[in-house]
């Protein structure tokens, strides 16, 4: 109702706007299709400011070279793209150039290259009929030398290949379906896939996991949940293992809880069958290592309550921590993280309680969070590297100066 | 020192006497506020307590700090179990209470008339506690100099020590200008509080007083033994700010 | 002077239990809806997550979730004789204080009153006449029955999970259940709660004398439940602090756990808070609210228009709103004309505690509505005809906890201080047990509540005046109840036990329950109550009173069930007949 409601307000403005319409500003099928696109690109999240007006930008988007703001992407002429040609639209989408200028990769046109055109055209459709707003955004706050746009051209020439998706012949309709979600506008490497010095995608390591803000996204290529466990994680932001938390949980209740179940279920066969990197699990440590002995005092007294003694959690409230891949991957950043600050679940319809984890940094030392961040990791058969108090210490600091 | 809860417990006394609703900015740290949504996730929204470190007196003089500690070590003695009120910290928790929001009676109705009634009608008096300790202590000096050759309390034996408190507890000691059962009353009930009162707030050292019960602490989960009847919980207790086993013995 | 602010649909004073429920049905009927609370909010991961959620100094003792007295409190007298003296500090009932309200830090005791409780007065002149009731004992109907509350009992119950045991389906006794209770429609959305030892014991040994022992339903669940908005709470972990306490793993029961993640949510629907709702504004004609005014924490004023208001506070605050804002007759205890102020009530209490020689009852495991009672004894469930009273309780093994502050006790005669003490402490902290009777406390002319001639607030209004005390009817009753409690707990086989009756005067220091009840109350006669059988006003129709401020007299049993109940219907009622054509439900 409310996009049908913008719709008509948009259509007094489209006079105004270029001429050479691929996106029918009357197709209201071809509008639908693509709300649902900007939620499958989310678009949301970057581009809106906490607490502003939907897309009109101002977000600021942390990255290693320094800082970028979400670009205004309503319709407002003079300082959102109301005056862009879909052309334009499609360029920037497909060859990350606006106008004569580049765009940096936090834009992740690296992925949204692959959108067709037509989808391209659905989403601009789209944002033709959200609420102009006026709000002049300067992107670009990257130190010297990154703020140089040209710079970029060079980035691209080493790590970007543009082109659409193409269908795999031998896959499942699924499976291309989940493919073209997964490496177009989910843009699901942009933060499962580890990047090189120059913020390019390791393409050796496809999805196999990252760590940035101090948060792990884990592996997802070659997932082990089933197909409906991750449909049903994505769809409502948690299920009988899980909680998805901190910037997972934004792009749950932003983006995959707005795709259907068929849409969910496809990105979950596509990420089942991606290969994953030949994983050597550690031994686990001894229990009467001195950082398990106090782990496990830790875990009993201050996280059973929630989290159970034997590690399983409660379904849809508490996540299980055993036998998790997460909670065992290489970086313990979530697992300090989240003891050290704690975090809120997503909040979905399909899933409304949005539980919280306390934070215990006022309570526990570098050396406990160490412990217990350890024990968790090699209890109940899991086996994981030890957490560090170095690496505490780290966390707490960077929280600090943020 | 942040005392406990210091965020959420209220107005300080000056504020309240000055009886002008611009005080209500004082009842809390928290200001008006208009929420759509559940408010953003911020680490310790709340206010989790600020442990109580070791140290000098806060409230009491030095004079004062001895004649408590005595007081509080008759009131709960030691023996060769479980440590007495003054090993287990009660004199510190007293002192660390009334130097916060309690000793100044922060957040209670304290407006006049204040008038004497029925005592099912409640404690009605414009002294604080902190007030109210600083007068008796003074009295009961006074009393024990005036009965006791100079003596003060402290200094008395133990036998001696206990019938002054029992002649308190009765109403036949009299203090000067205050009530000496209501100091007893008031003086028992917060050395109590100190034997068992988490030990984060100065008193129940080292669970003494959750030892010599069995209580075992701030445990959040006892799933495992609701069914187990009849015997006796395994684990020893936990305080907020932990126990000995989270201590990592690094090797 | 008060800045004027935009109109809304809905102006609801109070985000406690009520306010709540409200909010989520009128917003769920697509009005714009504004909650206006004078506490803070409250979230269970900061304001109590298990590292310091268990904090008896902080929590029980020193009151940090409650309401401020320096805020506002109320003074007290037991008769008109006696000059009414502030409550400096609470002692008899917790007011409570901010976004969740008392469902923040109740027990969970979850009970349904019993269907010849809502036709009090009809129920026993028709089995005892007339003359069995003292003469100034004001008991009435309620103007609504059981049947009529069943489907918001059961709406309350299924909101919350309630863990139990159904001791009557349609008119079917269940097995294990509350044989005395009304017909309710189905099961509890859970089962009961695992048991400790002293109530095992206390089962056996009600059992062995005849009687029906049922676990107490409690909302501290057993297990984890989604509920009806799609909410999760999660299973008790017998932790032992519920009641002053909030639960830190989400596993009681409260608007936090049930209904705020959803509400908060909804596009239309705004809370503001730490507000304090000081008036209600009524038009020239007095027969319509038009605003309410509030004051932020920075002494501003606001005045908030509305077309319906929703009164939602705890039930003491809801009376006082309403004789401040000049809403209804207020009570006249001479005359015993008026309705506001009239049939206030609260609790009668009572307990046993049991010494045992060679026991270990581990007290700290248990939850807020723990336990196995007995219900014999309650409401009219046996002949008082014998008795010389009416009334009653259920009684039980009910000990939510072992905080040992307050729950470290010593045999009687024992010395309160010095060596005897500490050794009996030691001795009998893990092996002995309090019993406890939860009885009902009817009105009477001579207790009621007004406004205070000589006390103000922080905001410069009157206090309001309680005035109170037992009666010999109540007084009767809790001998006897704490007599076949006692003769329970002697099959239990402790080496000594102690029975505490309520005899003397009502004490405003000693704690009872936060069941106070009444002072704006429903019925069929606007002459003898307050509002409607809808919680509707009668003197200003686009207001509803909501809570225990509507109970005419006090039931043997816990609020929060009924208070829930009628707050579904009424909510029914607004919904369904009051938004389709606004004015009286009920004609006068």
């Amino acid at each position: 109702m409310r996009a049908l409601a913008l719709a008509a307000v948009a259509v007094g403005i489209g006079g105004i706007v270029n001429a050479a319409q691929a996106a029918d500003r009357q197709d209201f099928t071809q509008i639908e299709r693509g709300h649902y696109l900007t939620d499958a690109g989310d678009c949301y999240s970057c581009h809106t400011q906490f607490g502003g007006k939907p897309f009109a930008g101002g977000r600021a988007i942390p990255t290693p070279f320094g800082t970028l703001l979400g670009a205004n992407i309503t319709p407002d002429v003079d300082t959102g793209i109301g005056g862009w040609s879909d052309e334009r639209f499609y360029r920037a989408m497909h060859d990350g150039v606006s106008g004569d200028e580049y765009l940096y990769p936090a834009m992740p046109y690296p992925y949204y290259t692959k959108v067709t055109r037509e989808d391209a055209a659905a989403i601009r459709a789209y944002l033709a009929t959200i609420e102009p707003v006026r709000n002049e955004v300067h992107s670009n706050q990257l130190r010297f030398p990154f703020d140089v746009r040209a710079s970029m051209k060079g980035w691209n020439s080493l790590f970007f290949g543009p082109g659409e998706w193409q269908n795999h012949a031998d896959k499942s309709a699924d499976w291309n379906r989940g493919g073209y979600l997964v490496e177009g506008l989910g843009h699901c490497g942009a933060c499962h896939t580890p990047k090189n010095a120059m913020g390019g995608d390791e393409n050796s390591q496809h999805l196999q996991g990252s760590v940035l803000q101090g948060w792990l996204a884990p592996r997802i290529a070659g997932e082990s949940w089933s197909v409906d466990d991750i449909a049903e994680y994505l769809k409502s932001g948690t299920n009988a293992l899980a909680t998805a938390s901190g910037p997972m949980a934004e792009a749950v209740e932003n983006s995959t809880s707005r795709l259907s179940l068929a849409d969910l279920r496809a990105i979950a066969v596509y990420l089942k069958d991606q290969p994953a990197a030949a994983e050597k699990p550690p031994a686990a440590l001894a229990a009467d290592d001195p950082l398990m002995q106090a782990g496990k005092a830790i875990y009993a007294d201050e996280c059973a309550a929630c989290h159970t003694l034997d590690g399983s959690g409660i379904a849809r409230l508490f996540p299980s921590l055993k036998g998790r891949a997460s909670v065992q991957a290489a970086h313990a950043d979530s697992l300090i993280n989240v003891v050290l600050n704690g975090t809120r679940a997503a909040a979905t319809p399909g899933a409304p309680t949005a539980p919280a984890m306390p934070a215990f940094r006022w309570n526990l030392t570098d050396d406990q969070v160490a412990a217990v961040t350890t024990y968790i990791r090699n209890a109940w058969g899991n086996a994981a590297p030890a957490v560090s108090a170095d690496s505490v210490k780290a966390a707490r600091q960077a929280m600090a100066q943020r | 020192m942040t005392p406990l809860g210091a965020r959420r417990l209220g107005l300080h006394r000056r504020d309240l006497l000055a009886a002008t609703v611009s005080v209500l900015a004082f009842l809390s740290s928290a200001q008006a506020a208009t929420l759509k949504g559940i408010p953003d996730w911020s680490p310790n929204g709340g206010s989790p307590p600020q442990p109580v470190r070791p140290g000098p007196w806060q409230f009491f003089s030095p004079e004062e700090g001895a004649v408590v500690e005595a007081l509080v070590d008759r009131l709960i003695p030691p023996d060769p179990n479980t440590p007495g009120g003054k090993e287990a910290g009660c004199a510190v928790f007293i002192d660390r209470q009334l130097a916060g929001p309690y000793g100044e009676a922060r957040g209670l109705y304290m407006r006049p008339p204040f008038q004497d009634g029925d005592p099912q009608q409640g404690y009605q008096s414009p002294l604080t506690p902190a007030m109210r300790y600083r007068r008796s202590l003074a009295a009961l000096d006074k009393y024990c100099q005036a009965s006791f050759a100079g003596k003060r309390f402290h200094e008395l034996p133990p036998d001696q020590q206990d019938k002054l408190i029992a002649g308190l507890q009765s109403g036949t000691v009299k203090l000067e200008n205050v009530s000496g059962r209501g100091f007893f009353e008031l003086l028992l009930q917060n050395t109590q509080e100190g034997f068992f009162a988490d030990p984060v707030y100065g008193g129940n050292r080292d669970m003494a007083g959750w030892k010599m019960i069995g209580f075992p602490g701030t445990r959040y989960d006892y799933r495992d033994w609701v069914e187990r009847h009849n015997e006796k919980y395994p684990l020893p207790p936990v305080g907020i700010t932990g126990r000995t086993e989270w201590t990592v013995r690094h090797t | 002077m008060a800045r004027k602010l935009p109109a809304t649909d809905v102006v609801i004073i109070g985000l406690g239990w009520t306010g709540s429920i409200m909010a989520s049905e009128l917003t769920d009927a697509g009005l714009n809806v504004v909650a206006i609370e004078r506490g803070p909010w409250r979230d269970t991961a900061s304001d109590f997550p298990p590292a310091y959620a268990q904090d008896e100094l902080r929590y029980h003792i020193r009151h940090d979730l409650f309401l401020r007295p320096a805020q506002e409190t109320m003074t007290f007298r037991h008769n008109v004789n006696q000059t009414a003296l502030p409550i400096r500090t609470w002692g008899a009932f917790m007011p409570p204080n901010g976004v969740g309200g008392g469902g923040v830090h109740w027990n969970g005791q979850t009970w349904r009153f019993l269907p010849s409780d809502f036709q009090l007065r009809s129920h026993l002149t028709q089995r005892y006449g007339a003359k069995f009731l003292p003469d100034d004992m004001t008991i009435q109907d309620w103007g609504v029955t059981f049947d009529e509350l069943e489907p918001h009992y059961d709406r309350f119950e299924y909101l919350c999970g309630t863990s139990g045991i159904a001791g009557n389906i349609k008119g079917r006794n269940q097995e294990g259940g509350n044989p005395f209770e009304g017909p309710r429609s189905r099961d509890y959305p859970t089962p009961p709660q695992k048991q400790p030892y002293g109530p095992v014991l206390f089962g056996k040994a009600a059992e062995e004398m005849g009687y029906h022992p049922f676990p107490q339903p409690s909302s501290n669940l057993s297990q984890a439940y989604r509920n009806p908005l799609g909410v999760t709470i999660g299973p008790c972990t017998y932790c032992g602090y519920c009641e002053w306490f909030g639960c830190g793993n989400y596993s009681k029961a409260s608007p936090q756990t049930t209904i705020l993640p959803v509400l908060m949510r909804r596009e239309n629907f705004e809370a503001r808070t730490e507000c304090m709702v000081t008036r209600i504004n009524l038009d020239g004609s007095r027969k319509r609210a038009t605003s309410v005014t509030y004051v932020d924490t920075s002494g501003q004023e606001w005045e908030q228009p509305a077309e319906l208001i929703v009164l939602c506070a705890f039930q003491l605050f809801n009376v006082h709103l309403l004789l401040l804002s000049g809403i209804g007759t207020p009570y006249d205890a001479r005359s015993g004309e008026g309705v506001i102020g009239r049939n206030y009530s609260h609790q009668v209490t009572s307990s046993v505690d049991a010494y045992f020689q060679d026991k270990n009852f581990n007290p700290f495991i248990a939850s807020g509505a723990i336990g196995m009672c007995v219900d014999e004894f309650n409401g009219d469930n046996f002949d008082h005809g014998p008795h010389g009273f009416v009334g009653g309780g259920y009684m039980g093994a009910v000990m939510t906890g072992g905080r040992p502050i307050l729950g470290t006790r010593v045999p009687k005669g024992t010395p309160a201080w010095g060596a005897a003490w500490k050794k009996a402490a030691a001795e009998n902290y893990l092996s002995s047990y309090e019993a406890a009777t939860h009885g009902s406390c009817y009105s009477y002319r001579d207790v009621f509540l007004d406004l205070d001639p000589t006390y103000t607030d922080a905001y410069g209004r009157k206090l309001m005046r309680i005035t109170f005390d037992f009666h010999d009817n109540e007084r009767k009753m809790s001998q006897y109840l704490t007599d076949r409690l006692a003769e329970i707990v002697q099959k239990m086989g402790p080496r000594s036990l102690e029975k505490n009756p309520r005899a003397g005067s009502y004490d405003i220091t000693k704690y009872q329950t936060t069941h106070t009840c009444g002072g704006a109350i429903m019925g069929a006669d606007p002459k003898t109550s307050a509002v409607n059988r809808y919680l509707q006003s009668w003197d200003v129709p686009n207001l509803f009173v909501t809570g225990a401020t509507a109970f005419p007299q006090n039931a043997g049993y816990n609020p929060t069930d009924t208070v829930g109940a009628l707050a579904y219907w009424s909510a029914e009622a607004i919904r369904t007949r009051y938004l389709k054509q606004p004015g009286p439900l009920v004609q006068a």
